[in-house]
């Protein structure tokens, strides 16, 4: 038997492992649907505005309903407030400022906040099902960053509360009193959690208005104020459209505005307030260049690009929509892009294997739809893995687009999808001047190996986040913001909380 | 004196050919490769460690697994009767379900080649060795290439040898490179496995760099452990490993195989390995014949996660046979 080649690979045996022959069911191991289940999660055939610590309807008892992008399917029927509710909620909002919470030590309302944090840990998972169900994002990226996220906000901020002398901003610093913040559809819960956690710390009481699309964790947030009993009025979650988000904005009892959305709202919200001594701060748009070095290492740099732009099907403020990789390594990086995006997994939200889920709604499909468009007219050109697109629901697979140029609108505009526009520099100079010639300033993302240009490069860029070698990473304690037209303002950090204190 | 392409290469790059196998010209291609962000690849290892394998896709990796074990005994108290015993086991693993296919192969020390062929009679399941002064590596080249051909004249099938991790370390990438060279001619038609021994070499860069190393000099397996170091392996250096076989596949047209072994106990680690497998290198590598794991607990487990899936309840411990 000496020097007999045994192949030993148990072709003939694995055929009784269950399976097919290994050739034809390895092409065919497709993992199985793995659903997490809906039952975790009750949702009411309707839902009030919550006013005072209780859910009440609109006082004109409108209605609006919000759906799940997934499957067209109505999920809940939600109060649509307006004027009076408005105003109701910014006098509870005063009243517990001026009586409970703005009276209250640091030390005691950090209790509530850890309350509000542990219950939204222990209730996790009804958090991540929910939001993936009204947003359409998938359950293993609510999991396992939205709902760790937010949670990681209550924590932080409760840790402030008493402390906040220690913040630099002065030996006691006050708070501004009544907060009015108008949050976007993208990040439903963790831009509740961003908004809230600071104010409530730092002692304002809030008025919140979730997205128009994405209402029902905002509410579940609010059950859970409830739940860790915090006094009526210190928290106010306002279901509805633009008009209730202008209405609490130019609300004259709210001492203070906070803002996450489109650059083109964040102008009308600036304008709107000049003059009015309102606090604001703004958390807007960007078209983030992402840059890849001829020395970045490649396997990584392209799960970075992956991330930076199909993390959330592109809906990110922060996504690096433009990728600025070194000309001489392009040809090699793009055909690794696109073999890694073959892997991609588009379809069911609440599956656990889904990495790109549904666009959160026909407009925002549309204004993505036409963008792309205006791109292959543009001269780029379009790519995307083979992808079945479900029948019922927003959807728009994967997308590329390479021989881009700065003159293109596809790599200026904001597209907020899942579209990645591909151009290409050939120094490091040149990657910086690209990379900053644009209107925004949110984020930017470098890849090298070389730890000087890493340096070198964020001195230079123009954004208010870095990334070096890695893309989305965020953290409670890392303040996050823009330059010019990506707005003003930070929130996370010491730097995050001067916007909510009087100093 | 240049590379020669190992026999089952396709060597049609120019930049493969013709390197000379100096220290300095070696360097300049191992140097030359992309680095790997450590921080990169634990994250997307992790990443990949969430993927939910239900029903019938979990049936299919569990079977699978169970035919890609080299199960495997390494202990100075190894016996014949341990050796047959293992053996039995690889050949039959479930003696109440006949449907089990065996596994792969049984991997021993050379001195126990023989009664493990002999016990394995003429069945389909092939006789690993590990050589070369496993697990150090620490011994004269002449020593080492006995220790194969003492192997491969008892009847192995395959040859898991190890590489020189001081040379490696101290940059003679000529010396490895040249060691694994003189194996592999000493295998004649038996298979090889280079062992990096990962947990020796410590960054990610440097098992991208051996990875490249032994498959130029001709592995058609690299390795990830001996199993008598810790850390052995883990789902990041086997990322980079899958990612090394891919391009070089890419490169070269030549697929080399990639073994796991050293910690993996249980099913779920198996199926997380068989996950990194297809999202890194691709399906192909889904077979016995360019993926295998090493180990010896881990059968009993795959048996009692494939019993669970079938019959929808888990029998104890004592259901599975101890050999």
């Amino acid at each position: 038997m000496a020097g007999k080649r045994r192949q030993g690979d148990g072709l003939a045996a694995s055929t009784a492992a269950g399976g097919a022959a290994p050739r034809a069911a390895a092409a065919a191991w497709d993992f199985a649907p793995a659903p997490e289940s809906r039952d975790i999660v009750a949702i009411a055939g309707e839902y009030g505005l919550f006013t005072n610590g209780e859910f009440g309807p609109a006082a004109d008892g409108r209605q609006f309903p919000t759906i799940n992008p997934a499957t067209e399917e109505t999920l809940a029927r939600v109060a649509l407030a307006g004027q009076a509710d408005v105003d109701r909620a910014v006098t509870a909002a005063r009243a517990a400022y001026e009586q409970v919470w703005g009276p209250m030590s640091g030390a005691e309302r950090a209790k509530y906040l850890y309350r509000i944090a542990r219950i939204l840990q222990e209730r996790a998972r009804e958090f991540a099902v929910l939001e993936s169900l009204d947003n359409g994002k998938p359950i293993k990226e609510s999991r396992d960053v939205d709902v760790p996220l937010a949670a990681a906000h209550f924590f932080y901020h409760a840790g402030w509360a008493d402390k906040l002398e220690y913040a630099g901003l002065g030996q006691a610093p006050r708070p501004l009193g009544v907060a009015g913040q108008v949050i976007p559809w993208n990040f439903p819960l963790l831009m509740a959690a961003w908004k809230l956690a600071p104010a409530l710390a730092a002692g304002n009481t809030c008025v919140l208005k979730p997205a128009e699309t994405t209402p029902l964790t905002a509410l579940l947030l609010a059950e859970v104020c409830q739940q860790a009993g915090l006094p009526p009025g210190v928290v106010n979650v306002l279901t509805g459209a633009g008009a209730a988000g202008a209405a609490l904005v130019s609300h004259p009892g709210v001492d203070k505005i906070a803002f996450t959305g489109s650059t083109e709202v964040g102008k009308e919200i600036s304008r709107a307030i000049a003059g009015t001594g309102k606090r604001l701060t703004l958390e807007l748009g960007g078209k983030a260049a992402n840059v890849v070095f001829d020395d970045a290492p490649v396997d990584q740099a392209v799960e970075g690009i992956v991330n930076g732009i199909f993390f959330n099907q592109g809906h990110v403020c922060c996504a690096g929509s433009r990728l600025l990789v070194q000309e001489s390594v392009a040809d090699t990086v793009v055909e690794r892009l696109k073999e890694r995006l073959a892997t991609l997994r588009l379809g069911d939200p609440l599956d656990k294997n889904t990495d790109i889920g549904a666009i959160n709604s026909r407009e925002q499909l549309d204004k993505i739809s036409e963008l792309s468009a205006v791109g292959d007219a543009e001269g780029a050109q379009r790519w995307s893995p083979p992808c079945r697109l479900p029948e019922k629901g927003y959807w728009f697979p994967p997308t590329v687009f390479t021989g881009v140029s700065q003159s293109y609108r596809i790599a200026r505009e904001e597209i907020f999808g899942p579209v990645l526009s591909v151009l290409t520099f050939r120094t490091p100079e040149e990657a910086v001047a690209k990379a900053n010639n644009t209107p925004y300033g949110l984020s930017a993302g470098v890849w090298t190996e070389k730890g000087s240009r890493i340096l070198w490069m964020a001195q230079r860029l123009r954004a208010g986040v870095v990334w070096a070698n890695t893309y989305n990473r965020f953290d409670p304690a890392s303040p996050f913001g823009g330059y010019r037209e990506s707005g003003f303002g930070r929130e996370g950090g010491r730097h995050g909380l001067a916007a909510y204190l009087d100093a | 004196m240049a590379i020669e392409q190992a026999p089952q290469a396709i060597a049609d790059r120019p930049w493969l050919s013709g390197v000379a196998t100096s220290d300095a010209a070696l360097r300049q291609v191992l140097h030359g490769l992309p680095g790997v962000d450590q921080v990169g690849a634990e994250a997307r290892a992790a990443s990949l460690a969430t993927r939910s394998i239900k029903r019938d896709a979990k049936l299919w990796a569990l079977g699978t697994a169970i035919t890609m074990i080299d199960l495997t005994t390494l202990e100075g108290a190894d016996t014949p009767g341990k050796v047959r015993a293992m053996c039995a086991k690889a050949l039959r693993p479930d003696p109440g379900d006949p449907a089990v296919p065996p596994v792969a192969a049984v991997c021993v020390y050379p001195d126990l080649v023989a009664t493990a062929r002999a016990a394995l009679g003429g069945a389909a399941v092939a006789v690993a060795s590990v050589a070369t002064a496993f697990p150090s590596g620490r011994a004269s080249l002449a020593v080492k290439l006995a220790d194969v051909r003492d192997a491969v004249n008892n009847g192995a099938d395959e040859v898991d040898m190890v590489i020189d991790r001081g040379a490696f370390l101290a940059g003679h990438y000529g010396q490895v490179y040249e060691e694994v060279r003189a194996v592999r001619e000493a295998c004649g038609t038996a298979h090889l496995k280079v062992i990096l021994e990962t947990g020796e070499l410590a960054t990610l860069d440097n098992v991208a760099r051996a990875s490249w190393l032994a498959m130029l000099a001709g592995a058609d397996f690299i390795k990830t452990s001996t199993g008598k170091v810790s850390p052995a392996s883990t789902p990041p250096v086997a990322l980079v490993m899958l990612g090394a076989v891919r391009d070089y596949s890419q490169a070269t047209g030549r697929r080399v195989g990639v073994k796991v072994a050293g910690g993996i106990r249980t099913a779920k680690d198996a199926i997380r390995y068989l996950v990194l497998v297809r999202e890194t290198a691709g399906p192909e590598w889904l077979s016995p014949a360019l993926f295998r794991i090493g180990a010896s607990s881990l059968l009993n487990d795959l048996l009692m996660q494939r019993s669970k899936q079938l019959t929808g309840h888990y029998a104890g411990p004592d259901y599975f046979t101890l050999d």
